[in-house]
């Protein structure tokens, strides 16, 4: 029996776990309408490759990773494209973002694709496989796979932490997954660890969930290395990276740093799923388990396609009752009203819970902070959200990201236990939103200062340069030839005074023919004119001077 | 008496030759107080405040020579900053300088550009790339919003297209709490 460690705080929400967990995952048909968006990971936002009007197969990229932290998207059955355009999706702004738009041909035909032989592979030609297959962890941050899967030559990876704990309320989505297909969970952590080659592996998954605890017990007794499956108390947030991490481990993650600090890094079991489809069949990742509960008639899970409207999801789980005010994506703790039910699902969305005013009391005015310290003694990170709600409040970001703000994992226990009903989490995700903007800004102050000055500097340096070709220029033309042909102001010189003999010679050859062999007459003649047109000339000249 | 007087006159010698050598040593090259103003200032570099660019006015506001309240990109935030920073009463916005606007960016329509270089020579921080008689495009990540090129342009092709909000963009709101009859 391994020795567990407990972390700071936490709360025991009501768990409302059975609603969903009594009926098996059910395959959601092939929906009316797919809208797949192109970001549906952290990071880039993948490229579009496909065009209203083409037809696309079951499996195929129709959105390419661009940049480093980014996957590629694909088509989750075959049929047409309808658009790609700007569509509503799941995000808590309501605001409407990149998708594809694919109109269904009921083929559900599929790409070619083929196992991989992860065993005899580069390491980096794997990395780039799952990156193209657009496996991101499924736990809720969607963070790009490949990424976690190289933790660079200098980190040793002690420990590979599988999570199961689903620590939220009412999403079952990973329980089913590990009750019913715990051997390939099982075969997807085999290829993490030809990767990362852990000392230790372990699947921590909360001791509410006995069923899953005994089917990964079982299918991790028939590999031939050692994994061991450890039931966790059950406490909210027991499914949060670092607080697992801790319980499993004692060691806690460092502020600001990674897992793999203390050389651990960790997997949702879910992520382990995906991970084995992407590589032993050569499937991407284009479904995903999904829990539709709440006020619906029959709360179940589904295996659905990613870009399936939720809608149509909660219309498979008997539809939503009267009185549903609303859906919740995600957990009620962390999760967030979606804007439109028409949303499609994304790899992210573990959980849809229709809401009503039963289920979910409106919560109560909020009043001033009292300072009990509840929010303190809840809170799973040790961090005194009294205080940063206090500087949030005020908007003194400075002081907040003193009092370590971006340790804050936003798990809205603060929220929970808060006496004066304040919606604390609300203001923290308002002062990180903040200063995350004010960042972007000083980063586009600075790039526009550095290129203003460059600026500055690149027309002096012009002007410079021009100043000097042009005093060249002139010392060139002062100077005097000292040898024949010697330097280019002297051949210019030749030249010149080349063509002005030249222009003498034609000069020469233009003069009047017959002023030889004059009589002496005409010649007196003419040298009378020329006494005369000199007179003239003098005459005119003092004129000239006079009047000037 | 002597040794004590002695003692002094070389004390005050010796500090004096430290104080002198420091001056020279760790003489500060510019105005530090620039350096800050000039942090504070959004870096636009559009002029509108009446100098070239926002280091002159940062330079103009330290000496004493410019008010604090014309820089319209800064907004009211940035008067506050300067406010704070130079220990002055915070006034609204000078209106000769020009009014509060939405962040945006420059636009070219590269149908109707001729490819005429003036809007590149307008530019402060060398965001539009382009030759002559070739077409010109702005840089996005670079451009300030400083519409300096927008009226050099001699076919009217540069618009300003303020910056929309986007699911990426987007920000949490300050959290309202509604206002109820209590009891």
């Amino acid at each position: 029996m391994r020795a567990l460690d407990t972390f700071h705080g936490g709360v025991h929400p009501p768990q409302h776990k059975d609603e969903s967990s009594t009926r098996p995952i059910a395959v959601a048909p092939v929906p009316s309408r797919l809208v797949v968006p192109l970001q549906q990971h952290i990071g880039m936002i993948a490229k579009p490759l496909v065009k209203a009007g083409d037809r696309v197969l079951k499996g195929q990229m129709i959105g390419q990773a661009e940049g480093f932290i980014s996957v590629s998207i694909h088509a989750p059955t075959s049929g047409h494209v309808t658009a790609v355009d700007m569509q509503s999706i799941p995000h808590p702004s309501g605001l409407p973002g990149m998708c594809v738009s694919i109109h269904p041909d009921g083929r559900d035909e599929w790409i070619e694709h083929a196992p991989i032989d992860f065993r005899n592979m580069d390491p980096s030609a794997l990395r780039n496989y799952l990156r193209d297959a657009g496996v991101v962890g499924l736990g809720g941050a969607v963070f790009p796979c490949f990424i976690k899967l190289n933790p660079g030559p200098k980190q040793k990876i002690d420990m590979l932490i599988l999570n199961g704990a689903e620590c939220e309320p009412w999403i079952t989505c990973d329980d089913m997954l590990m009750r019913e297909r715990a051997a390939e969970i099982v075969r997807g952590i085999e290829i993490m660890r030809h990767i990362l080659q852990p000392a230790e592996i372990l699947i921590g998954i909360e001791d509410n969930k006995p069923e899953a605890i005994a089917a990964m017990r079982a299918a991790c007794a028939l590999t031939d290395f050692a994994i061991d499956v450890v039931a966790v108390p059950t406490i909210y947030p027991g499914g949060g990276a670092k607080q697992l991490t801790q319980v499993l481990t004692g060691k806690e993650v460092p502020s600001g740093g990674l897992p793999t600090d203390i050389g651990v890094q960790s997997f949702n079991v879910a992520t382990a799923y995906t991970l084995h489809r992407a590589v032993n069949f050569g499937e991407p990742v284009i479904s995903r388990i999904v829990t539709i509960t709440g006020n619906v008639a029959q709360p179940q899970n589904f295996e659905a396609l990613i870009g399936t409207p939720i809608e149509e999801l909660v219309h498979l789980a008997g539809g939503a009752k009267g009185d549903t005010n609303g859906y919740i994506l995600g957990g009620p703790m962390m999760g967030f009203k979606l804007p439109s039910p028409s949303a499609p699902l994304v790899k992210a969305a573990n959980c849809v819970i229709a809401s009503s005013p039963e289920l979910f009391k409106p919560a109560p005015r909020a009043v001033p902070c009292i300072r009990c310290g509840r929010c303190a003694e809840a809170c799973p990170v040790e961090l005194q959200p009294m205080d940063l709600y206090w500087f949030s409040q005020a908007k003194n970001f400075g002081k907040a990201q003193e009092y370590n703000l971006f340790d804050c994992i936003e798990c809205g226990c603060c929220d929970y236990v808060c006496p004066s009903h304040i919606p604390l989490v609300q203001y923290f995700r308002f002062s990180k939103s903040e200063i995350w903007a004010h960042e972007k800004e000083k980063r586009a102050a600075d790039l526009a200062r550095e290129r203003h000055e460059f600026l500055l500097f690149r027309q002096e340096r012009e002007k410079k340069e021009k100043a000097e070709k042009l005093a060249q220029k002139t010392a060139a033309a002062k100077a005097t030839p000292t040898t024949e042909g010697g330097t280019e102001a002297d051949a210019k010189k030749a030249a010149i005074l080349a063509a002005v003999e030249r222009a003498k010679a034609k000069k020469a050859d233009a003069a009047p023919k017959n002023m030889e062999n004059l009589p002496p007459q005409a010649q007196q003649q003419i040298e009378e004119i020329e006494v005369r047109r000199a007179k003239m000339k003098e005459q005119l000249h003092a004129q000239n001077q006079q009047e000037p | 008496m002597l040794d004590a007087l002695l003692v002094m006159s070389g004390l005050a010698l010796f500090l004096g030759a430290v104080l002198g050598f420091a001056s020279i040593k760790f003489k500060v090259q510019e105005n530090p107080l620039v350096e800050k103003i000039d942090a504070i200032l959004p870096q636009t570099q559009c002029g509108q405040c009446g100098f070239p660019g926002c280091k002159p006015y940062a330079t103009a506001i330290a000496k004493g020579e410019a008010d604090i309240n014309r820089c319209p990109p800064g907004g009211e935030d940035g008067i506050n900053k300067l406010a704070e920073l130079l220990g002055v009463e915070p006034k609204p916005l000078n209106a000769e300088c020009g009014e509060v606007k939405p962040k945006s960016v420059a636009i070219i329509d590269e149908q109707i550009c001729i490819g005429c270089t003036l809007c590149i020579q307008a530019c402060p921080v060398d965001a539009i790339l382009g030759a002559a008689k070739q077409m010109h495009t702005v840089i996005t990540a670079e451009c300030t919003g400083c519409e300096l090129c927008v009226k050099p342009c001699p076919v009217e092709c540069i618009h300003m297209v303020p910056f929309g909000e986007s699911a990426s963009t987007w920000k949490w709101k300050y959290p309202v709490t509604k206002i109820s009859a209590v009891g």
